[in-house]
């Protein structure tokens, strides 16, 4: 994945860029399966591998292959990322140990959610009753955000129409966004 | 891409398995991994899949524009709606234990539905922004011929 991410950042051509970063992808879907995510990992391979990497070549197909070289040196978003990074490392340390059962997320409402979970809601999987049933407000948020997206994405780059019916186009994209 | 037999002849094989596979993460995501967001996400790489191989213009055939358009908004509606149907039953906002006589069956139903509009706000939104995206420099080109 380092590698990946490496070439990611050296390549000046976007085809390679956009393969990378499937790979990435890929590689990513997999930790998470060693992680025991499954449902996360299959998103991963879904949306970042496949969808995201079709997206990405339309929208090189749009605007061409090759990256301009940057006029700015590099050197104060490095600084910045390299600060950033290592006080999120450094907030790392504070955190407890990978998979310690009296971790304090392992001892509120998880275990309740555990136990509960599948006999109040009849759903064997724990993932999909949190989301869909004790987290529900922010599903139905996170929906409207993927709504969201497609409307800005239609407002944005919607096909024109021809000017005369243009500003009733207008008047109802402003009503859709406005929701 | 046209005279490509081989390609042609296995997305046809293919495109109908992507399907079922993603009906079946979508309805089998109560016992298993998945759920309508990986369901939606795999319906809309079946279509684009289609759309790659087949070309655009047969795509928006299959699955028109309208289509797709109205179903960005029916997704989150329909989320909404289970959520008012919760209000209407004399429970909470998406409140599922309200919609069956016995709260087990009432949390099946509330997931059930609300899936089902995650999936189709998912796979809508995710087509449009292959559609746009892959229609731009066409329409373009329409708009100047």
């Amino acid at each position: 994945m380092g590698a990946a991410a490496i070439g990611i950042a050296r390549q000046r051509n976007l085809f390679g860029v956009v393969l990378l970063s499937g790979i990435y992808s890929f590689l990513m879907a997999t930790v998470l399966v060693v992680l025991d995510a499954v449902d996360v990992a299959m998103t991963e391979a879904a949306v970042g591998a496949g969808i995201s990497t079709v997206l990405l070549l339309g929208a090189i197909h749009l605007a061409g292959g090759t990256e301009s070289r940057p006029i700015h040196k590099p050197w104060l978003p490095l600084f910045v990322v390299v600060v950033t990074g290592g006080m999120l490392v450094y907030g790392t340390l504070g955190l407890p140990a990978f998979s310690d059962p009296q971790a304090p997320i392992h001892q509120h409402v998880a275990p309740s959610y555990l136990k509960e979970g599948p006999v109040r809601t009849g759903v064997p999987n724990v993932v999909t009753a949190v989301l869909a049933s004790y987290r529900g407000f922010d599903t139905l948020g996170e929906t409207t955000v993927v709504f969201t997206a497609g409307i800005g994405v239609i407002a944005l780059l919607r096909r024109r129409k021809p000017r005369h019916k243009y500003p009733a186009r207008a008047d109802g994209d402003g009503g859709e966004g406005a929701k | 891409m046209r005279l490509d037999v081989i390609l042609r002849v296995l997305a046809k094989l293919l495109i109908p398995f992507a399907v079922m596979f993603a009906l079946y993460v979508q309805f089998h995501g109560d016992f298993g991994p998945g759920g309508g967001f990986q369901a939606g996400v795999i319906i809309a790489a079946a279509v684009i899949f289609y759309a790659l191989i087949y070309g655009l213009p047969s795509a928006r055939q299959v699955v028109p524009d309208a289509l797709v358009e109205a179903m960005i908004a029916i997704g989150v509606l329909l989320y909404a709606g289970v959520g008012v149907a919760g209000l209407l039953l004399g429970g909470n906002y998406l409140d599922y234990f309200v919609l069956a006589h016995d709260p087990v069956h009432g949390q099946h139903r509330g997931i059930f539905w609300v899936e089902v509009g995650v999936a189709i706000t998912v796979s809508a939104v995710m087509l449009k922004i292959f559609y746009v995206f892959a229609g731009r420099r066409r329409d373009a080109g329409e708009e100047a011929s």
